[in-house]
């Protein structure tokens, strides 16, 4: 049995007395990932417990300074993104559903991870998603609707990654990570004051590709994050299958951090977010942050979680929620009030209405796009192809 | 230094030294093509002479340097990746075919892949097993990739300039055992598109087409089959995709008989795909089928075996009195 499979059944209140792997990793990168297999609660990073309240300790010593500046109005920027950003997810798994959507990555459970990383950055950074960082998306404000173009079927990918330094949802997993990389070589190169982050999943850190970009990355000392978001499955296999060793602890043997943070918790996400984007803008190279999170509905529509997991592992994360966990915080503290919270309800109604409209009106790709957009420079098998599929297509109208 | 006679490899140097001088976003990256030049010295004295940020020494990992040349690609640099040897590119395979082929289509043209794959293949070496292959219609099959492989200096110096210069993804197969052939190299001509086949040698009875490696192969076929009183017209393809087809097809017109030579094994190779073409365009020319002339659908042999396995002069001959006979 691992950590991460029963960390699930456990208290989930972190250590305050135990020095986070995490933070000590900061401090001492080689000599901070101690094996913690034989420990059954995982060392998290945590500002903000599943019940609301602010904690210090020594875990998070380290990394609270870089959210020392959040304002209440900052909370509930954040409460706000994450409830949009929910509100989108579950329409377009309601789309799904509903026929207009071939297919759906829903990212439930995992707005935290996501939004305290995604407020992170920078304009100037950029950012490599797999296929379920809609909540990233929302940061960098990219247009939802833009997401939902290659889930109806209209296009695969669609948008301009330059525009909000936002490239394409990466389908093979892990692919992305070695992009990264060598976009953050680039950076490096070009001597810009910026930083690279890659999203990833558990699954994905058993491919090749993400060893490569972990080693790519520390032997060339790039600005890059790698941020795992661990959501504990990866469709129907376990993390049980995925490793042996606890994730973050991967960083230390290419030698580079490794910090395991709460990624229910949108605050403690930030905090660590920003904290290895510093490092890396000061050129002190890469970092692994380990989102500990889980993912609430299933890998895809096409899926069925009740298949391979148990209902009382779902229910103690949903006793986790992220979006409950800051509601209560900002209640506690007068940060807002009830009045605010049915405000944004009804701005997310909204928006997922627009979301709903938007989809439906999307046109289908006109037929010679199958053409289009195959080479920069021209290919003549292309051209031949293109004038041969017209010809054909026009033989219908002379026939009428 | 207009016109200079070099070896094949001599002018990839050259014309890799010539882009990083012309364009700082010009990185050369792969497994020891730093102090070493890499195995066959194609890239000798370009660190030296570029620095370590210029020539790039990465870890050995296919698959890590092109995913990172195409995040250099997205970044805005031109990577030129070597990769040490035709059996070793399939471990990057994936990130080439998912990734580095499809991205300017899957973001509708807003970003480009200028992505140079150098690969030395084919055989003729005596190496051991992973060097000597030709995996060139696995890369031809896939659409966004572009694929060529020249036959001489001439053509090595300026089709690596133009596939640098491509805002494509370009697999450049480099023929390893004609590496220290010597040939003219033109520095002030104005070359000939990428992408066009050429007639090397003219003639009127058969036409042979064949590209890299395989290319002198057919010239030498060609010279002895005109001692028997036969007029071989011999087709350099130079790229594997696109495929001049107009080109070969004027060839065939003229000739009415094609024999396709190249050292992958034929079957669902590059001569099925141009045997099946050409018949569509030239049924009514055609005097006799259009035939193959290839590996076998065997493992690359060992070295020993080798000299039985590539079309040499006389299985192409072969070929050649066989289209005659129809």
């Amino acid at each position: 049995m691992t950590v991460e499979s029963t960390a699930a059944r456990k208290p989930r209140r972190s250590s305050g007395t135990k020095r986070a792997a995490g933070a000590a990793s900061a401090a001492k990168p080689a000599a901070a990932a101690t094996a913690q297999t034989q420990d059954a609660v995982p060392q998290l990073v945590q500002l903000l417990t599943p019940e609301g309240e602010r904690v210090e300790n020594a875990d998070n010593a380290e990394f609270a300074p870089f959210v020392a500046d959040i304002t209440t109005e900052d909370l509930r920027g954040l409460y706000r993104d994450m409830v949009m950003t929910r509100r989108f997810d579950g329409e377009a798994t309601a789309l799904q559903r509903q026929g207009e959507l071939g297919l759906w990555a829903s990212l439930l459970g995992q707005e935290a991870a996501q939004i305290g990383s995604g407020r992170a950055l920078n304009d100037e950074d950029y950012v490599f998603p797999t296929y379920r960082e809609h909540g990233v998306a929302w940061c960098r404000g990219v247009d939802p609707t833009n997401l939902l173009g290659m889930f109806r079927g209209v296009n695969h990918g669609g948008w301009d990654p330059n525009t909000n330094n936002f490239h394409l949802y990466t389908i093979v997993i892990g692919s992305q990570t070695l992009h990264a990389t060598g976009y953050a070589m680039g950076v490096a190169k070009d001597g810009a004051d910026s930083a690279v982050i890659a999203y990833f999943g558990d699954g994905a850190s058993s491919q090749g590709d993400v060893m490569e970009a972990f080693n790519f990355a520390a032997v060339y000392n790039s600005p890059v994050v790698f941020f795992c978001q661990n959501n504990q499955w990866a469709i129907s296999e376990p993390t049980e299958r995925q490793m042996r060793v606890p994730l973050y602890q991967r960083a230390q043997g290419f030698g580079f951090p490794g910090v395991r943070v709460d990624g229910n918790d949108v605050l403690a996400c930030l905090a660590v977010t920003r904290w290895a984007l510093d490092r890396a803008r000061r050129g002190e190279g890469p970092t692994l942050v380990e989102a500990f999170t889980y993912r609430m509905g299933a890998h895809t529509t096409s899926d069925d979680p009740t298949k391979y997991r148990r209902d009382e592992e779902t229910a103690a994360w949903e006793a986790k929620d992220p979006i409950l966990r800051l509601k209560a915080h900002l209640l506690a503290t007068g940060g807002a009030d009830e009045a605010y919270f049915a405000e944004l309800e009804a701005e997310s109604e909204a928006m997922g209405k627009r979301v709903r409209e938007a989809v439906r009106a999307m046109p289908d790709p006109d037929t010679m796009a199958i053409f289009e957009n195959v080479y920069a420079d021209g290919h003549a098998l292309v051209d031949e192809e293109r004038a041969q599929f017209a010809a054909y297509l026009a033989s219908f109208e002379e026939g009428h | 230094m207009a016109v200079e006679k070099m070896s094949i490899a001599k002018a990839l140097n050259e014309s890799l030294r010539k882009a990083l001088e012309q364009d700082p976003k010009v990185l050369i990256m792969g497994e020891d093509v730093g102090k070493l030049g890499g195995v066959f010295r194609i890239t000798d004295g370009l660190q030296k002479d570029f620095g370590e940020e210029r020539v790039i020494d990465t870890p050995l990992a296919e698959s890590g340097i092109v995913g990172t040349a195409i995040g250099l690609a997205l970044r805005g640099y031109r990577p030129v990746v070597e990769i040490q040897f035709d059996g070793f590119v399939f471990p990057a395979y994936d990130q080439i075919v998912t990734q580095l082929a499809k991205m300017h289509a899957r973001a509708l043209g807003k970003v480009k892949m200028p992505v140079v794959i150098r690969i030395p293949y084919a055989g003729g070496i005596g190496a051991v097993e992973h060097h000597s292959e030709s995996p060139e219609a696995l890369f031809a099959h896939v659409p966004g990739l572009k694929v060529v492989s020249p036959s001489n200096a001439s053509d090595a110096y300026w089709m690596l300039q133009q596939a640098i210069l491509s805002d494509d993804p370009v697999i450049f197969f480099e023929p390893k055992r004609r590496y220290w052939d010597k040939g003219e190299v033109d520095f002030d001509a104005i070359p000939g598109e990428l992408h066009k086949a050429r007639v090397t040698r003219e003639g009127s009875d058969v036409t042979l087409a064949a590209y890299g490696p395989m290319v002198k192969v057919c010239l030498e076929a060609a010279a002895a089959a005109a001692e028997e009183g036969k007029s071989v017209e011999v087709v350099d393809l130079r790229s594997m995709s696109p495929v001049d087809f107009d080109g070969l097809q004027a060839s065939v017109e003229k000739t009415r008989r094609l024999v396709v030579v190249h050292e992958a094994p034929t079957f669902l190779g590059m001569g099925s795909e141009i045997a099946a073409r050409i018949t569509e365009r030239c049924f009514y020319h055609l005097e006799a089928p259009v035939l193959r002339v290839g590996g076998f659908h065997a493992p690359y042999p060992p070295a020993r075996l080798e000299d039985e396995y590539l079309p040499g002069l006389d299985r192409v001959l072969d070929a050649v009195d066989r289209s005659l006979a129809y």
